[in-house]
Formats: C-alpha cells, sequence, structure tokens
C-alpha cells in the first residue's frame, strides 16, 4: 500500500498549539515526551479539556504551559503550586495540574511542595527531573547526583539530592510515582491515574538533558541517556521508599514504579458530615 | 460569580483592621491568602471567620510568596481576591504583585505598616513602605495605593480597592499603618442596596479567535477565566495581544507602555486627596495616614494663631496628587510634609514644587504628636 494520506493533522493537535510550535526544546530533550504523555492522560480523563488547566513555573519544563492548547498559567519562579492552589480553591470543578521542574518544584518553589501535600491540596504535581538547570545553561540543582558535574560544580556535587518519590510519600501524597521518559506507556497510566484521584499526587519523570547535564557528565546525546535508563532502571512497585535514591554516577539500579496509591482526606472536605 | 453577600449594615465600634476585613466582604471578595503578620493579624482572623460565612474561602499559605501567588490564581478563576500583610511580607509578596501587573490580575494587597527596614517594630507603627509601594517590584509600572487616615476609611478604601483592582485589572495596595489598623473608632457601614461594586470587563461567549491582551482605547483588556472554555494562556513572560511569549522589543515595549498608559492616563480619575484651609495658605501641610490626624489638629492650632495654614492629606499615594501641590506652590510659600519614615513622601513633592518642603520625620515607633508639626509650620510661616 502506497503512500495515502490517512491523517491531515496530528492526533493531539486539539490540545496543542499548534501555532506556537516548533517549541523551544534542545535535539534529545526529554520533556516533549512528557508533554505528550500528559496531553494523552487528559484526552482519557473524564474531565473535559476545557476545565483541565496546566500551571506552570519558571524553566524548560515550564514552558510545556506556553504549549497546551488549555488555559495555561506560566507562572514566577517556583510559585506554581500555590497559584494552582489558589485557582483550585476559588473553582473545585477545575482539574488543576502543575507541571513543572525539578528546580523550580523542589528548590525555589520546596516550601510550597511540602505544604500542598501535607494539606492534601487536590492538585496534581507533574514533576520533570532532568537533574540540573537546563534553561539557564546546566547548573546543578536539588536533584543533581551526588558527584556529578555541572557548571556550578566543576569539581563534582558535594551536595546530596533529594529522593522526590520518598519525600512526597512521607508529606502525605495519596499517589506518588516515578518513570522515565522512556516508560511513555506507564507514564500516560501514572498521569491519568494521578488525574483520577482526590488529593495530591506526585509523579517524577525521569528525562533526558544532552545539553544541559548529559554533555558534562560524558553521558553523550538525549539517546545515550535513555540507554542509560534502559541499563540501569528496575520496576519495583513495592520497593522500600529510602531506597530510591538516585545516582547516575555509579553503576546503581534507579528503581521505577508506581510507589504510593492511597486514600486520604483531600484539603477543604468537612470535618464532620453534617458541616 | 457568588451571590452579593450581606455587609455588616449599620454603625459600628471596631479596629481597622477588622474594618479593612468587612470593607473587604462588602466588596464581594470571597478569597483571601495570607501568612499571619503584625500588625495585620486581624484582618486574616476576622477573614477566617467571615469569609465561610458568605460562601468564600480562607487559606492560611506557608508564607507570602506562597500567599500572593494564590491570590492570583484564585483571582483567575474568578472571584475577588485578596491578602493582607505587613513590610516583612510585603517585601516577600513584591515577587507576585509584579506578575499581577503583568498579566493583568485583579486582586487587593493590604500592607499595614510597622517600623521598618527588616524585622523592625513589629507591634509600632510605621510609614516607611510608600516607595516600596510604587517601585517594589522589578520593571516599570503605575500602581494604585490608597492611604486611610481613619477605621471608616479602612472600610471604604479597601472596598474601592476592589473596584479599582476590577476595573483595571491591576493589583491595587491599601497603604494602612499600625496606628490605623489597631485603633478602634465609629464605622458606619451602608445596606448592600447603596454599595456599588464595579466587574472585570469580560469577553464574549468562547470562540474562535479571541486576543485575550488586545484592547481597545481604554487599554483594558476583557477577562476571560479559567475553565470556562477560551484555553487562553497567561504569562509572566513579555507577551503579545495572543498571550504568547515574545522576545520582539517592539512587543515589549507596547505591552510595559500600555500596563504603564493605563494606569497614568487616568490618573486624574483615580487620584484623591482631602484638603482644608487651603484657599489662602501660605504653608501647606501634607500628611497621610495616622500622621494626617496630628497634621490637621497642627494645622488648626496654627490658624488659631493666626497663621495662614493649610492641610493637604493624599488619599490615594500613588498616583500621588502632584498636580495638586504644584497648584498649591502658586500661592504657598513653604510646604510641611509629616510622614513616620525619613522623608519618602516629602522627596516625591519636591518633583512637584521648587518651593521648601520642610520635613517633619520620625522614622517610627510613635504617632508623631502635633506639637512638632505645629513647630514646623511656624517656622515656615516666617520664611
Amino acid at each position: 500500500m502506497v503512500g495515502e494520506l490517512i491523517v491531515k493533522t496530528h492526533p493531539l493537535d486539539d490540545a496543542l498549539r499548534a501555532d506556537r510550535l516548533p517549541h523551544i526544546w534542545c535535539p534529545g530533550c526529554g520533556i516533549g515526551t512528557v508533554m505528550d504523555c500528559f496531553v494523552r492522560a487528559m484526552k482519557a480523563s473524564d474531565t473535559p479539556l476545557d476545565k483541565h488547566i496546566c500551571v506552570s513555573g519558571i524553566g524548560c519544563t515550564g514552558r510545556v504551559a506556553g504549549y497546551l492548547a488549555l488555559d495555561s498559567f506560566h507562572t514566577t519562579h517556583g510559585r506554581a503550586i500555590p497559584f494552582a492552589t489558589g485557582m483550585k480553591l476559588a473553582n473545585p470543578e477545575l482539574e488543576v495540574t502543575v507541571l513543572s521542574g525539578d528546580g523550580d518544584l523542589f528548590a525555589i518553589g520546596g516550601n510550597h511542595f511540602l505544604h500542598a501535600a501535607r494539606r492534601n491540596m487536590d492538585i496534581n504535581v507533574f514533576c520533570v527531573n532532568n537533574f540540573n538547570y537546563g534553561m539557564t545553561g546546566g547548573q546543578a540543582g536539588p536533584t543533581t547526583p551526588r558527584g556529578s558535574f555541572s557548571t556550578t560544580t566543576p569539581a563534582g556535587n558535594v551536595d546530596d539530592p533529594f529522593n522526590l518519590p520518598h519525600l512526597a510519600a512521607a508529606l502525605g501524597a495519596v499517589y506518588v510515582a516515578r518513570w522515565t521518559s522512556l516508560h511513555v506507556r506507564q507514564v500516560e497510566k501514572s498521569m491519568a491515574r494521578a488525574l483520577q484521584k482526590k488529593g495530591f499526587t506526585f509523579v517524577e519523570i525521569l528525562a533526558p538533558c544532552p545539553i544541559g547535564y548529559g554533555k558534562s557528565n560524558d553521558i553523550g546525546e538525549g539517546l545515550d541517556e535513555l540507554e542509560l535508563y534502559k541499563r540501569h532502571c528496575i520496576i519495583d512497585d513495592g520497593a522500600p521508599l529510602e531506597s530510591l535514591q538516585i545516582d547516575l554516577t555509579q553503576d546503581a539500579p534507579i528503581t521505577l514504579g508506581n510507589f504510593v496509591d492511597i486514600e486520604r482526606r483531600p484539603y477543604g472536605s468537612p470535618l464532620r458530615e453534617e458541616a | 460569580m457568588t451571590a452579593k453577600p450581606q455587609p455588616l449594615t449599620g454603625h459600628h465600634f471596631i479596629n481597622g483592621d477588622i474594618a479593612c476585613a468587612e470593607g473587604a466582604i462588602a466588596a464581594g471578595c470571597s478569597f483571601f491568602a495570607g501568612y499571619p503578620i503584625t500588625p495585620s493579624t486581624e484582618i486574616a482572623e476576622r477573614l477566617a471567620q467571615r469569609l465561610p460565612q458568605v460562601g468564600g474561602r480562607f487559606i492560611q499559605m506557608e508564607d507570602e510568596l506562597g500567599s500572593m501567588a494564590a491570590v492570583l490564581g484564585a483571582s483567575w478563576a474568578g472571584v475577588r481576591a485578596m491578602t493582607a500583610t505587613s513590610g516583612p511580607g510585603f517585601t516577600l509578596m513584591m515577587e507576585n504583585i509584579g506578575l499581577a501587573v503583568m498579566t493583568e490580575t485583579p486582586c487587593v494587597v493590604v500592607d499595614v505598616q510597622r517600623g521598618s527596614p527588616s524585622t523592625g517594630l513589629p507591634t509600632l507603627v510605621g510609614q516607611s513602605d510608600v516607595m516600596q509601594a510604587k517601585w517594589g517590584s522589578h520593571g516599570d509600572y503605575e500602581i494604585v495605593a490608597y492611604s486611610p487616615g481613619s477605621c471608616q476609611e479602612m472600610f471604604d478604601l479597601t472596598l474601592k480597592a476592589f473596584n479599582t483592582a476590577e476595573r483595571l485589572r491591576i493589583p491595587v495596595i491599601v497603604l494602612a499603618d499600625e496606628v490605623v489598623g489597631h485603633m478602634t473608632e465609629r464605622v458606619v457601614i451602608p445596606e448592600a442596596s447603596a454599595i456599588v461594586w464595579e466587574h472585570r470587563k469580560r469577553p464574549p461567549t468562547p470562540g474562535n479567535g479571541l486576543r485575550p491582551f488586545a484592547t481597545g482605547a481604554d487599554l483594558v483588556p476583557p477577562m476571560p477565566l479559567a475553565g470556562e472554555g477560551y484555553r487562553i494562556h497567561v504569562t509572566g513572560l513579555t507577551h503579545d495581544e495572543r498571550g504568547y511569549p515574545s522576545t520582539s522589543a517592539e512587543d515589549h515595549e507596547r505591552l510595559v507602555r500600555r500596563l504603564s498608559d493605563k494606569v497614568s492616563l487616568r490618573a486624574a480619575e483615580i487620584t484623591e486627596y482631602e484638603e482644608s484651609f487651603v484657599d489662602d495658605a501660605e504653608v501647606v501641610v501634607l500628611a497621610y495616614g495616622c500622621v494626617s490626624r496630628s497634621a490637621r489638629r497642627a494645622v488648626r492650632e496654627a490658624r488659631e494663631r493666626g497663621i495662614k495654614a493649610g492641610f493637604l492629606r493624599p488619599i490615594t499615594l500613588w498616583p500621588f496628587p502632584g498636580e495638586r501641590v504644584r497648584a498649591l506652590a502658586q500661592q504657598a510659600k513653604a510646604f510641611v510634609c509629616a510622614e513616620l519614615n525619613l522623608g519618602q513622601v516629602a522627596r516625591e513633592m519636591e518633583r512637584f514644587t521648587s518651593k521648601p518642603v520642610i520635613r517633619v520625620n520620625h522614622a517610627g515607633g510613635e504617632l508623631l504628636a502635633p506639637a512638632p508639626i505645629l513647630a514646623a509650620i511656624e517656622g515656615a510661616s516666617r520664611w
């Protein structure tokens, strides 16, 4: 069968701002893949796209909001979660998702993550973790593995990084998962599950950043980082949360999975039935 | 949008912070996000109690960075939203006050000023956030800041702040102070039917081709809300009329100029002041907020002593009633500016007059008494 044009538009075009493409992300970057998974999860959800809201902070991942044909809010650095909190409280009909990067959510915005999770605010936080500040050119951040090189850790990072699933679970998130941008089906399913749940949900997606992180750590191109994931990733939903630390500089496993799926009273629900 | 809540109509003997909270309720505020800070905390406490009664939401946030962000999120969801704070918190809010300016998000920020800089005098009065209110966030922008001088004005100007914010799609500051916030006076709250609400302009129903940041001659774009189907993008980046990020210098110039113009071209309409004894005044005393109360008395005493003293009280500190200062300078030989800082508004006055501006300052911690203001009037009258 030869060259018959069967589709004229991309199947996700109704949820993307095609007039804003091409996007700004570097070749080999994982963010576009994550955006694709997010759109698929939203479209599969019970909530119409008009009621889905994407809030992001600043950084490469923060730019996702601008490519989605949704009501989307590109806020200040670190403040996506409290912005989303205000929006959700003012209109509980909205399905509000924060999609942002590791530096935005866990360095400058870390405090807000703690408190939104503690409150069990009914929002979703999807974090693209690329182990560095990509937009500013590859500086170390709160998830940069110990020993990794970056423009601000020329002798190797001396900080220990966050173990994000452990952190989220300890704070009471009702759903916690980690995948990589290689695991597109799992990412989409995890996001769909998070969108379905009431309460604070968290999905971490490891994604290659060949320019900001790969180059300075001799990982190579984006594809090489995906290969690295493929070699090192193990899937274990029941893995002890404290074992989920990532160390890309060692030949250590990276554990993925759906670690937490529990019920907890969401923020703002009545304390008593009659209330 | 929620139904119009019932204000606390009638005569009340309440402190300024409570009056402010009731002004917010009367204005239809249905969302407050804040963080406890002296001397504004009573506003949060009152609204924690009152908002649920009128179907609103109160949330105590983890800090003032988050409070301001939550206020913006709520505003985009379609409600009238506010926060209240004092100097240190006001500083943290500057980040998202800038985002409110850039994204044209109506909201109200109450700053009950205390002695500053830094932690300063948490429980005692100051007026040193005047310039922070104008210039505190980075970049060029114009702001509206009301300066209440009584508990009644804590009510009236909070109500007015919401209307100005909604009409122009801007953050509006109520720049109160500890004395006005904590003193107790009679406050008269009108009937609901006598309270006027101004609403943000709304776009036509969702459809093709809405350019959410395109405006007509009034320079204020209609505001779609999250979840209505407009599918808009809102960003703190420089953006074009579609709301899309732009790195064009022309787009930047156009946007920043419009955001500034929509306030500055209305300066005459927005600016408010109170004055007395100015018709033949040779010395005009300018004071605002709590200090205006001492200044009013000092002017009266000067008149009793035969000095032609006048009184000018800015009700809006921003826009500053500079044109009124310029006009009064035609006849006055000198001005006195009394304020609880080291001369922030005196400096602004000097942009509008070449006549001497005699400063009566105190860094804060106690209210300026009438005596030093009267002494300055007497000194100025001999020029």
